[in-house]
């Protein structure tokens, strides 16, 4: 009994590091093509080992751009999905705090009604009403602008229902106390419920920094211009269809560069990252 | 449930509800409400004039084959996707649930893919089975396949699969053990006592006590396949060849770039919108479910 407990651990280590080598080994693979010769992989010679063309390979994509096809270097890439993220983001926590906040604390007429507004937002994704949306953000003069890339992206019934739920659990004593202490409104939102808010806050904020980090059909659809080109968008007009043409080092950097923000933001907080993903399915 | 304590003022909630509304009813609801419009109406090639033709457009969409095509091919292609992701993450999470030394390090490595955007999975995968180029082509040549998904429908199809799933390990993973590990020890240990083998323990009772996370994971599951792969689709193979990978998703949008039909186009959104809610309401269904069991 104790020795086959043994290699029935042996196995579950052995399926585990396959399952992390399945998962790994398109990024490896990706590395190593960045950091070589593109004519040895175009050839299909690709060697399974990093090669000497790292510094030169990555310094070409952040600051020079692709040759062949998007002349945008990835560097200006890399600032504007860092604005459009932290924008929805932030924009998304903004508001749905406040929404959350009036909801729960006060009562006005049409209250639910209003909640259900924002309720049904979640069976409407983006992909659902693309052209429509499209239309509306060009009238309004949107195009190739950041608050366009972000503004339709903001809205959020998870984030609302989220604080709602943690607003619930506030008890009724906390609002009471600061009643008699003299508190209104915005003292008692600013002093007792932000602080509160935080740690709920901050896992909200890694997954939607990941959720921004990475739209791709609404900033295909909204920029035209290179320079406002996000790096997802920027990616895939830097594959050409006929494969000669593909700087495939330079493809291979610019998803490693693409991946690199959110991966890190995942492994350096994954209690925040764990939590705000199970907490916004609910 | 309600508060009993609470603010009065007549002005201020409207103030706090109303960035959020705005957002909501310029982004959300006018578009939806546009679509719906759009789709009974009849638009001629110039634009010039448009009739309202009632449910012409939805007749003439049911009635196509290529849209029935696109139907059933998104709903095999969701299938095996959640099936391919979901039995490999819970095999992965079961090892994982185990007394094991480095079980956290273990965890870390294999939630991240869930940070990698769609278009980079498209790119990662399409690298590796590029059939001039790619590493895994070339090995799949060796061993006698003939491998080209840049003409081969159902090669596509497979190439899409395999880059969607491989994404979806993580999100699955994470949550098959979260619920395995809410799973009472005492219930394996009276199992084992009464002698059943761990395998056998697996079906009869870790299985059946994880029900309620399968069928969660698998409508969200089947909600990535719609919406969340447009990405990898649009990166790997644009729809093709031939429309052997154009899901519903990537129809709506191949069609109305084209600038065509702009009532079908509505009539495709409106009849997406039905299986958003409808995927929305299951959903809610068993997470409420799962939160009483």
């Amino acid at each position: 009994m104790v020795e086959n407990e043994g290699i029935r651990r042996y196995v579950a280590h052995a399926i585990l590091w396959i399952g992390i080598a399945i998962v790994a080994f398109p990024v490896y693979l990706a590395f190593v093509a960045s950091t070589q010769d593109n004519a040895v992989i175009a050839n299909g010679q690709m060697s399974l080992w990093p090669g000497g063309h790292f510094i030169e390979t990555y310094y070409k994509t952040l600051f020079v751009g692709s040759s062949g096809t998007t002349r945008e270097p990835v560097g200006m890439m890399l600032l504007n999905s860092l604005i459009m993220a932290l924008s929805i983001a932030l924009g998304k926590i903004f508001i749905s705090i406040l929404s959350a906040y009036a909801i729960v604390f006060f009562r006005f007429p049409f209250r639910m009604t209003v909640f259900w507004i924002i309720f049904i937002t979640l069976m409407l994704p983006v992909e659902v009403r693309i052209y429509p949306t499209y239309k509306i953000a060009a009238d309004l003069n949107l195009l190739d602008s950041y608050s366009g890339l972000a503004l339709p992206l903001i809205a959020s019934a998870t984030a609302t229902l989220l604080f709602r739920q943690f607003f619930m659990t506030v008890p009724d004593e906390l609002l009471e106390a600061s009643r008699i202490d003299g508190a209104g409104p915005f003292r008692f939102f600013k002093d007792t419920l932000l602080p509160l808010s935080r740690t709920n806050m901050a896992a909200l904020f890694v997954i939607l920094f990941i959720y921004g980090w990475n739209q791709y059909l609404w900033p295909l659809l909204i920029t035209t211009r290179d320079d406002m080109q996000t790096i997802q968008v920027g990616i895939r007009k830097m594959i050409v269809t006929s494969d000669a043409l593909t700087e495939w080092p330079v493809v291979m950097a610019t998803s490693i560069l693409a991946m690199l923000p959110p991966v890190l933001v995942v492994i350096v907080m994954q209690k925040l990252f764990v939590r705000g993903l199970v907490e916004t399915e609910k | 449930m309600q508060k009993q304590s609470v603010f009065t003022s007549r002005w201020l909630p409207w103030l706090l509800i109303a960035p959020q509304m705005i957002v909501v009813l310029v982004f959300f609801y006018w578009p939806a409400a546009q679509a719906v419009r759009q789709s009974f109406l009849l638009q001629d090639a110039f634009g010039l004039s448009t009739i309202f033709v009632w449910f012409e457009n939805y007749k003439e969409l049911l009635a196509d084959p290529d849209y029935f095509a696109s139907v059933v091919r998104t709903f095999v292609f969701a299938a095996a996707l959640a099936f391919s992701s979901l039995s490999l993450a819970l095999l992965l999470a079961v090892m994982a649930d185990k007394p094991l030394r480095g079980v956290g390090v273990y965890r870390t490595l294999l939630i991240w893919p869930y940070a990698v955007a769609p278009p980079v999975v498209g790119v990662l995968w399409i690298f590796m089975l590029n059939p001039s180029l790619g590493i895994l082509a070339h090995g799949l040549r060796a061993i006698g396949v003939d491998w080209n998904p840049l003409l081969d429908g159902n090669q596509a199809a497979l190439l899409i699969i395999l880059a969607a799933a491989w994404k979806q390990i993580s999100y699955n993973f994470l949550f098959f053990l979260a619920g395995l590990q809410s799973i009472p020890k005492s219930v394996h240990e009276a199992a084992a006592i009464d002698g059943a083998r761990p395998i056998r323990r697996f079906w009869t009772i870790t299985f059946p006590l994880l029900t309620p996370t399968i069928f969660f994971l698998i409508v969200i599951n089947v909600v990535y396949a719609f919406f969340d792969t447009f990405g990898i689709i649009d990166t790997m193979t644009r729809g093709g060849p031939a429309k052997a990978t154009e899901t519903l998703v990537y129809k709506v949008y191949s069609d109305g770039l084209l600038g065509g039909n702009l009532g079908s186009s509505a009539a495709q959104s409106v009849i997406l919108m039905g299986i958003v809610i409808a995927l929305t309401a299951i959903q809610f269904r068993f997470v409420e479910r799962k939160v009483t069991y």
